[in-house]
């Protein structure tokens, strides 16, 4: 029995309670730096690498089952869906000729208006890696990382809209915050009217919710919501979300808008991260208010005479 | 009387420490199995388990210190702050240092109702640190420690076959 060496009469070390105060202690302190600076962020990333290899080793069940059911997909079924798709390819390449007409329409149109010119954005694509499996969070990885020039703040899309956004980068993996994510808010625009907005996730994976849109704000059922670009983050005119519920209580100042995300934010395998946005021209630095500063003003002339 | 005397040498079954070592790896892959929808919402912390069985068992082997070490883990493959898991960790070791002795009293139904007032302890550790940062508490998460608490009797029976010396074939 080996508990024949541990058998003493002494305790070896400090006791249970000193410990667990240790402990906790150090927990709290990481906790805290953790959660104001950016200091742990590399040894974060070796420890990344470490467990990447055991990550990847959980997610192989499920995609060898997924690869099994591709490989068993029956032929009637492979052949609807090539019909289908060859319809939609029709439709698209229809649309795209039309496109291509509008959009040379519009450069010519912002030369004459010497604005600047729209870019098309360099794409590619990850798989997603697997999902986190933390139900306070919405955040999925996906298997490219900064040896692929992923950088957190890009964003990731797929064929229908706006997913989420790089939150976070390792070698070979890269954090993606969904849009439904609690913390999360993205810069719209109402496609029908224009109308400027910030959509909010709701920590539920199949709902947003517009808020502080006064209860007269022109929006309806049906809507939906692009991105607005104002920000410089997200490229202009990116499907993100339809508007599905509105409740207008004139006992509150704001109308209760829930919309749900129009990309399959929990549907797809593949993903698209859109990369080198224009730069924007440089923010203003925060300056006082023109009160302010008069202020100050005849203080330093006070100070002179 | 009789079924007293087996449950007391159990505790007394020897524990490498490859297994345990071993034992903590396969309950961090499943914890890290992807997990979907409600699953997500009942899913059992599995490490939780299976460190506070040692704990409770191998007290002297498994204690703070290395539950510490396997939050940390946790914290930076589930991308949540550094020493969130680690605190949660910390503080179920700690109750299940203390009252290893009385555990080990019980049968194992009387031991999950000892079992779960320290992963629910564990658990809104982990949900205090989020509601401090972040500002909200999903309830449905603590449904998660109910299922772990419900899944001790069957791991503890496991691991205990799993420890038993196995007879040798040649014996006579």
């Amino acid at each position: 029995m080996d508990d024949t060496r541990t058998l003493r009469f002494f305790n070896r070390g400090p006791s249970p309670a000193a410990r667990l105060v240790f402990f906790c202690l150090l927990s709290l302190l990481l906790l805290f730096v953790d959660a104001r600076y950016q200091y742990l962020e590399s040894a974060r990333k070796v420890l990344a690498v470490v467990i990447y290899p055991f990550q990847r080793l959980t997610a192989l069940p499920g995609e060898t089952v997924g690869r099994i059911a591709v490989y068993f997909e029956m032929q009637n079924q492979l052949q609807t869906e090539n019909a289908k798709l060859r319809q939609q390819h029709d439709a698209d390449a229809a649309q795209l000729a039309q496109l291509n007409a509008i959009r040379a329409e519009d450069t010519q149109l912002r030369t004459l208006q010497e604005l600047k010119q729209r870019v098309d954005y360099p794409m590619q694509m990850a798989e997603i890696a697997y999902v986190e499996r933390d139900i306070f969070k919405r955040k999925l990885f996906v298997d490219k990382g900064s040896q692929a020039n992923v950088l957190p703040g890009q964003v990731v899309m797929d064929d229908m809209g706006v997913v989420g956004q790089v939150t976070r980068v390792y070698p070979w993996l890269s954090e993606v915050t969904l849009v439904t994510d609690k913390d999360h808010a993205v810069p719209i625009q109402v496609l029908r009217n224009g109308l400027r907005a910030v959509v909010f996730g709701s920590g539920d994976i199949s709902e947003m919710s517009l808020r502080y849109m006064p209860v007269s704000a022109d929006i309806a059922e049906g809507d939906v919501l692009v991105t607005s670009g104002i920000d410089g983050t997200y490229p202009p005119n990116l499907p993100v979300a339809k508007v599905l519920k509105i409740e207008r209580d004139p006992a509150y100042p704001f109308a209760r808008i829930i919309c749900t995300p129009l990309a399959g934010v929990d549907r797809h395998r593949a993903l698209l991260i859109v990369s080198g946005l224009p730069q924007l021209p440089e923010h203003p630095a925060a300056s006082e208010t023109s009160a302010e500063s008069e202020r100050l003003n005849k203080r330093l002339k006070r100070r002179k005479q | 009387m009789i079924s007293n005397l087996p449950k007391d040498q159990e505790f007394l079954l020897p524990a490498s420490t490859g297994f345990i070592v071993f034992s903590l790896f396969v309950a961090v892959m499943l914890n890290w199995l992807p997990w979907y929808g409600w699953a997500l919402a009942l899913r059992p912390d599995f490490v939780a388990l299976v460190l506070l069985y040692w704990c409770t068992h191998k007290p002297h082997r498994v204690g703070i210190g290395i539950a510490w070490l396997v939050g940390i883990f946790a914290d930076v493959a589930d991308a949540s702050l550094f020493g969130q898991h680690a605190l949660a960790y910390t503080v179920l070791a700690f109750g299940g240092i203390v009252l290893h002795r009385r555990v080990q009293m019980f049968d194992l139904r009387q031991q999950s109702l000892h079992v779960f007032p320290m992963l629910l302890l564990s658990y809104a550790a982990y949900a205090a640190v989020h509601w401090q940062v972040r500002g909200y508490v999903a309830w449905e998460y603590f449904l998660g420690s109910a299922v772990s608490a419900l899944l001790w009797m069957p791991m503890t029976i496991l691991l205990q076959a799993l420890r038993r010396p196995r007879r040798d074939p040649n014996e006579l």
